[in-house]
């Protein structure tokens, strides 16, 4: 598989076409905006929390294929996660969007796995973590817009 | 420029511009990226270097390299004199009456901040009003909001039509006796419009207001006569136009240079330093403290030299045939919308798609060897005028061909294809 066809693999181009959660949470009870000031993706995650388990979560905003489908994939993975669970992952999936892990299986990132050719496109690995870094932010509960920078 | 449709893709080349010439002048094209020949249209972001320019800065480290206006030995000697001959070809270059009016900067940015801070901070005082443009970089935004907060005076903006067109009848309503100053780009970086920038500034001066021009996208395409469009001060950088990175050009007429506070303190910018007081040097020495990016200068002034070498109205004509050419080739792609369709337009085309987003785009393009900006182009406002969040953005320089704006359309149907 050429580098590009691991980029925009199949599930990776369907989340972008249909984004799983993508909506507003009316009763959200965490919510964070993210921005990339490189190149103008802006996300927003929503967030309910319930005695540090995310009941619900979602996202909206503009960006590209590999930002939207990361914050789809994102949303999808986390929903039932506890904070301390949606910690580790994010964790996890940082390491393996920069080219730290093995992709060894060792971590457990599940169906993230279809992200890890981002870490050949440098200038993309941002696009991917967008999400990523709204959701750590929304959960710190911060307030604060999050930054890929 | 020349509607798509006057050109039809069959019709042979009008001028005998030899651009395949013009390319063997420039090394980094020959090589491939991603086993792809290197296709590169990014000339917005940076222009690529003659090799003229290359071995000029090669041979000053290796044969001349000395600090400039302080050393009475040889070398210093030789270095000055090829600094100051490269002030003197820029003079030529834009027209400007004198030397002195030419001030070596870092790049277009820092000399709008130089007018900013000098002109603005002692010029202007609460209540007045600049004017910018909708179109401007942020580099001729973000300055003026800075004086603005500090001197407390208010930016107005001259909108732009669907077209990525300045408004003049609106810039007209604009100027009013609290007017103090104008700053607009010359080309504007995002979407090519070429902008009447002389009787823009033939409006200002009816009304005694300084006006600044930002030429950073100009210089690479455009005949530059400062003295013609009579504007106050005239920015631009020199790695836009061939030249190194980290050397710029403010021009400023003497009058106002003369008047106007020096921006940074530090050597070569004084006549005489007592603890009391110090006596700041002539122009244009007064703007350029500390030691300057002395290879740069004399690079630029080596890529002034290759352009003068070329016939204009020959670089030109190709350069309008690109664009036109260009436009024709990607209006014929489906879904492709042209954002700015100026009736005067140089080098950029700039481009979205309803379902696919300008950063995929670039990174297929680019696994085709072609180099393309994709993003908001530093003019977030220009974005948000059109209601998207970044464009694909194919910048042409006088080296690009036919050829490889076909390879752009290939690469962009294949981006379509990988979307489905």
């Amino acid at each position: 598989m050429s580098d590009l066809d691991e980029l925009y693999q199949e599930v990776i181009l369907d989340h972008n076409k249909s984004p799983r959660n993508f909506r507003t949470i009316e009763n959200a009870n965490r919510k964070a905006e993210g921005y990339n000031p490189l190149c103008g993706d802006q996300v927003t995650v929503y967030l309910k929390l319930e005695n540090g388990v995310i009941k619900d979560i979602s996202f909206q905003g503009s960006g590209c294929a590999i930002s939207k489908a990361s914050a789809s994939m994102m949303t999808s993975e986390l929903k039932g996660k506890t904070e301390a669970e949606a910690h580790g992952l994010f964790e996890n999936v940082h390491r393996m969007l920069t080219g730290e892990s093995a992709h060894d299986g060792s971590e457990k990132i599940g169906k993230l796995a279809i992200l890890s050719g981002v870490c050949k496109f440098p200038a993309r690995v941002k696009c991917a973590s967008l999400a990523w870094h709204t959701v750590n932010s929304a959960l710190k509960d911060r307030g604060e817009v999050a930054s890929t920078e | 420029m020349k509607a798509a449709q006057e050109i039809s893709k069959l019709e042979p080349r009008r001028n005998r511009f030899d651009v395949e010439q013009v390319r063997k002048d420039f090394p980094i094209l020959a090589q491939k990226v991603h086993g792809k020949p290197l296709v590169y249209l990014d000339n917005g972001a940076t222009s690529q270097k003659p090799r003229a320019v290359i071995e000029v800065l090669n041979h000053y480290y290796a044969e001349q390299n000395s600090n400039i206006h302080r050393g009475v030995h040889h070398l210093s000697e030789r270095a000055t004199a090829a600094y100051e001959a490269a002030r003197e070809k820029v003079r030529r270059f834009v027209n400007a009456r004198r030397e002195q009016e030419i001030v070596f900067v870092r790049g277009t940015t820092e000399a709008i901040n130089l007018v900013a801070q000098s002109y603005g901070r002692t010029f202007l005082k609460e209540g007045d009003e600049i004017i910018i443009s909708a179109m401007e970089h942020h580099s001729n935004i973000v300055p003026w909001q800075m004086l603005c907060e500090q001197v407390h005076a208010r930016l107005r903006v001259i909108p732009m039509n669907h077209d990525g067109e300045l408004v003049i009848d609106e810039y007209r309503q604009l100027l009013n006796e609290k007017t103090k100053f104008v700053s607009v780009a010359h080309v504007s970086n995002a979407l090519g419009t070429i902008v009447p920038v002389k009787e823009m500034v033939k409006l200002a001066h009816e009304r005694g207001v300084p006006v600044l021009v930002d030429g950073a996208q100009a210089v690479p395409h455009l005949k530059v006569d400062v003295q013609d469009i009579g504007c106050d001060f005239y920015a631009f950088s020199g790695h836009k136009m061939f030249g190194p990175t980290g050397v710029g050009i403010l021009y400023g007429r003497s009058e106002l240079l003369d008047v106007m506070p020096p921006y940074q303190g530090g050597g070569d910018m004084i006549s005489l330093v007592t603890f009391e007081k110090t006596h700041y040097n002539v122009l244009p020495y007064k703007f350029e403290a500390g030691t300057p990016h002395i290879a740069g200068g004399i690079g630029l002034g080596a890529a002034i030299d290759y352009l003068a070498a070329l016939h204009w109205e020959q670089v030109s004509s190709h350069e309008d045939d690109l664009l036109a050419y260009a436009t024709g080739a990607l209006s014929d792609i489906e879904g492709l919308r042209i954002i700015g369709n100026a009736k005067e337009k140089a080098g950029v085309i700039s481009f979205v798609f309803d379902h696919l987003h300008a950063h995929d785009v670039g990174t297929i393009l680019d696994q085709e060897g072609v180099a393309v900006r994709a993003g908001h182009h530093c003019a977030m406002p220009v974005m948000q005028r059109f209601g998207v969040p970044a464009t694909t953005r194919a910048s042409f320089a006088l080296y690009n061909t036919r050829e490889e704006i076909d390879a752009l359309v290939k690469a962009v149907g294949k981006a379509l294809k990988v979307f489905g």
